[in-house]
């Protein structure tokens, strides 16, 4: 009887405190970011760095700039688990807090992306993937609150294809090559799929599918099927655990680590450290930021960690995924910044930040200004185009460091544009959604 | 003192055969559903409302339908999930194929045919008993993640293996807000709760009971197993389906075959198991300990005003989850709806205990 009492008053504080918290808060001078992470279970690895990069960027503005236009900035993390129904329960725990509710989220999940987009529409919060999430949501007309800024995976596989094509002399060569998608098995890895079907029926190749079920620390068999089939090339579309076992399986197999190639999601530290010197040779994408310090490094030295306020390790600033989080912490500030310029200086709604969103233009003085300079390149938006220009390098690990080699890719949009129009047209039609027009909002 | 059935007199069958016989159970049933129905949208907050009501709700009907099968007729499954993610398929085609059916109609369909792939499932029972039948229902749940996955017309040829729901529509009426998703699940599940009671109360229920309870003594007396094992299939499968049609169009709005993975089936088993097996009060318990419980322990610090980072609270909720599970099979085995009935007990002899 006195357990169950306790449970229930338990339960009883519990709803109290929930229905407390939403309830109307002091019209702070405040904006509210929300940080989905995940700093357990087998993806923490690389959510910890980026997660530790997004939350001191925040921390940094405010420290050092005293917020954004004399917004001071206010986030709360929320744990995930890189698991979706934990991600969409974060999401309504925190999309109302704050006195203008959440600024945007980024879910850092392609599952919770595709939950929470669903959200998106009645929430009028803007969801920023940066580097991830739907391939079609970089269509503004239908997608309205979606930014996938920095590409998507389409892009992505279309920037592999056009590096292995270079690599053999011109995308021609690919006729009767065969090219192995070892792919987690999830909307992220899936993601990539019909873009490399697409290519592969026009340049002759043959593609291999080979899932690896989450977490993904058993791929015994999909190695053994590379064994027997010895593709030309193996694309590596993991997360988390799953890149440090697939380079170790590789190892394991003999296949050439030379001939891998990650996605920007499987080329940071945490994926090529625990393989110690078989990594060796591994290549993957490199978007937005590479590893190395800069202007903006210090400044968070500077203002945080040598006062103790940091938020992760010292010795981990300037890490792949550290700066991914960063880059992705300022372009959600600039967008911010760019909506105050419409909508004056003060605490901004979702649906105002959307504006800033649509029309981010962060040029190379911006970066400059901004202390990012090498670390990402200019990106502009608009209404109908939600992601920008989308331009990525191949960087390879060579044991101690990651290089990025010479050459920039970008996707070869006459290839994606019809997909994505198809995809989202489809999307639009399934959940009956009526399209924007651009053209109606600009005038 | 309040709590005492003296002077309730039954002079009918009818009044003998009530659902709740205890005049005091019917008045605090009526108060509960007024509660329900009348304040509760009023009360709560919309992250109420979405993160634990609304998949309480849902999950409370899955319960419901898992101990159908497992509670009262004695047949384990781990691979209920799997016919949830038949329902929510089967829902997902339906809506997407034939628009113009209503979306009562499409739930009774997904259901049935919810029912009838976990008929065919269910013929390994009987042959097989307890541990074998377990891995035969665990054989279920990995071919359903593996239709699901792969075939891709299930999934109606997405790029990503994840489909998305058009909003639910009732005669008109776009379940649309939280309280309306919260209102429009309650009725239903009030309607599956009902009919659960008289099945298990009825010729059907006792049949599975005596199975559960005695197999061969119960075909001796004249039950046929096939009929018993394969209604109580068919019938949990039933409801399963319709909970995973609900969870899908409902709660996510948008899913992957993930969704409906061995975890989900393993969670539904534990709900019973702690709620109580073989009560359907115990379902509602289980659920609730379920869903309720790793959300409360997550916030618990921040609400408590002690600052610990996220992950330590991950990390402390799942100890303490795992704590509390061993504790209450340790301390209370049959579940939190025995516990419910000692208390009841209690309350009659209170305050005079002799």
């Amino acid at each position: 009887m006195n357990r169950r009492a306790n449970f229930l008053m338990l339960a009883v504080s519990a709803m109290a405190a929930a229905i407390g918290s939403t309830a109307a808060m002091a019209q702070a001078k405040e904006q509210f970011f929300p940080v989905l992470s995940y700093r357990t279970g087998p993806y923490a690895p690389n959510g910890a760095p980026f997660a530790n990069g997004f939350v001191d960027y925040l921390k940094l503005v405010n420290a050092r700039d005293g917020g954004i236009n004399g917004v001071k900035i206010t986030y709360e993390e929320c744990e995930t688990g890189y698991a979706t129904d934990r991600g969409v329960e974060c999401y309504e725990r925190l999309k109302g807090k704050g006195p203008t509710g959440a600024t945007l989220f980024h879910p850092l999940s392609t599952g919770i992306t595709f939950a929470v987009t669903d959200k998106s529409f009645n929430d009028k919060i803007p969801i920023v993937t940066a580097g991830y999430g739907r391939a079609d949501s970089r269509d503004g007309t239908v997608f309205g609150w979606n930014f996938p800024l920095g590409g998507t995976y389409w892009d992505a596989a279309d920037m592999l294809v056009q590096h292995v094509g270079k690599k053999e002399g011109g995308l021609d060569k690919l006729k009767g090559k065969k090219i192995a998608l070892v792919y987690h098995d999830s909307p992220y890895g899936k993601e990539p799929i019909a873009l490399l079907q697409e290519r592969a029926k026009m340049h002759g190749f043959e593609v291999l599918l080979l899932p690896v079920t989450h977490p993904g620390v058993e791929q015994k068999a999909t190695w053994l099927q590379i064994r027997q089939q010895r593709p030309d090339y193996v694309f590596l579309w993991g997360w988390g655990v799953m890149n440090s076992t697939s380079i170790k399986e590789a190892v394991a197999t003999g296949y050439p680590r030379e001939k891998m190639y990650g996605v920007w999601w499987s080329g940071a530290e945490p994926d090529v450290t625990p393989a110690g010197d078989g990594a060796k040779g591994y290549n993957a994408l490199v978007f937005l930021a590479p590893a190395g310090q800069g202007a903006v490094h210090k400044d968070v030295i500077k203002y945080l960690h040598d006062k103790g306020q940091g938020t992760g390790k010292k010795e981990e600033i300037g890490e792949v995924l550290y700066n991914r989080g960063m880059v992705s912490a300022m372009m959600s500030v600039e967008a911010v910044k760019r909506a105050h310029i419409k909508y004056g200086k003060k605490p901004l709604r979702g649906e105002e930040v959307r504006w800033g969103l649509e029309n981010l233009a962060i040029d190379k003085a911006a970066i400059k200004r901004l202390g990012f300079d090498g670390f990402m390149l200019p990106v502009s938006t608009s209404c109908a185009d939600h992601a920008g220009s989308a331009p990525a390098s191949v960087h390879i690990w060579d044991g101690k460091r990651w290089n990025v080699q010479p050459g920039i890719y970008e996707a070869d949009q006459q290839i994606l544009k019809p997909m994505i129009r198809a995809s989202a047209e489809k999307y639009a039609a399934e959940k009956k959604i009526n399209k924007r027009d651009c053209a109606i909002e600009a005038g | 003192m309040f709590y005492r059935e003296n002077g309730q007199f039954k002079s009918t069958y009818e009044s003998d055969q009530q659902m709740l016989p205890i005049l005091q159970d019917r008045v605090f049933m009526l108060v509960l559903l007024v509660f329900a129905f009348g304040a509760v949208p009023f009360l709560v907050s919309d992250y109420l409302f979405l993160s634990l009501l609304i998949p309480f709700l849902i999950l409370t009907i899955a319960a419901i339908g898992l101990n159908l099968l497992v509670g009262y007729c004695g047949q384990i499954s781990l691979g209920h999930a799997a016919f949830m993610a038949v329902g929510a398929y089967a829902a997902y085609n339906l809506v997407l194929r034939v628009p113009q059916l209503n979306f009562l109609v499409v739930l009774l369909i997904s259901g049935l045919i919810a029912a009838v792939v976990g008929l065919v499932f269910g013929i390994p029972s009987l042959r097989i008993k307890g541990l074998y039948l377990a891995v035969a229902t665990l054989a279920a749940q990995f071919f359903m993640d593996w239709l699901f996955a792969r075939v891709k017309w299930f999934t109606n040829y997405a790029h990503s293996g994840s489909v998305q729901t058009p909003p639910v529509e009732l005669f008109g009426w776009t379940v649309n807000t939280p309280a309306e998703k919260y209102l429009f699940l309650l009725g239903l599940l009030i309607v599956f709760t009902l009919v659960a009671k008289n099945l298990v109360r009825s010729r059907i229920g006792r049949e599975w009971m005596a199975m559960r309870d005695m197999d061969v003594a119960a075909e001796v007396i004249g039950i046929r197993p096939v009929y018993a094992k394969l209604t109580a299939f068919a019938v949990s499968s039933f409801y399963v389906g319709v909970a995973g049609a609900l969870w899908g169009f409902v709660h996510l709005g948008s899913w992957e075959p993930l969704a409906f993975n061995l975890t989900l089936s393993l969670n539904l088993l534990f709900m019973i198991i702690i709620g109580g097996m073989g009560s359907l009060l115990g379902s509602y318990f289980g659920a609730a300990f379920i869903v309720m419980l790793p959300i409360l322990l997550n916030q618990l610090p921040a609400m408590l005003g002690v600052p610990i980072s996220t992950s330590m609270a991950t990390h402390l909720e799942l100890m303490i989850f795992g704590v509390l599970i061993v504790f209450f099979l340790i301390v209370e085995p049959h579940g939190l709806a025995r516990l419910w009935a000692i208390g009841k007990e209690k309350l009659r002899l209170w305050p005079f205990p002799h």
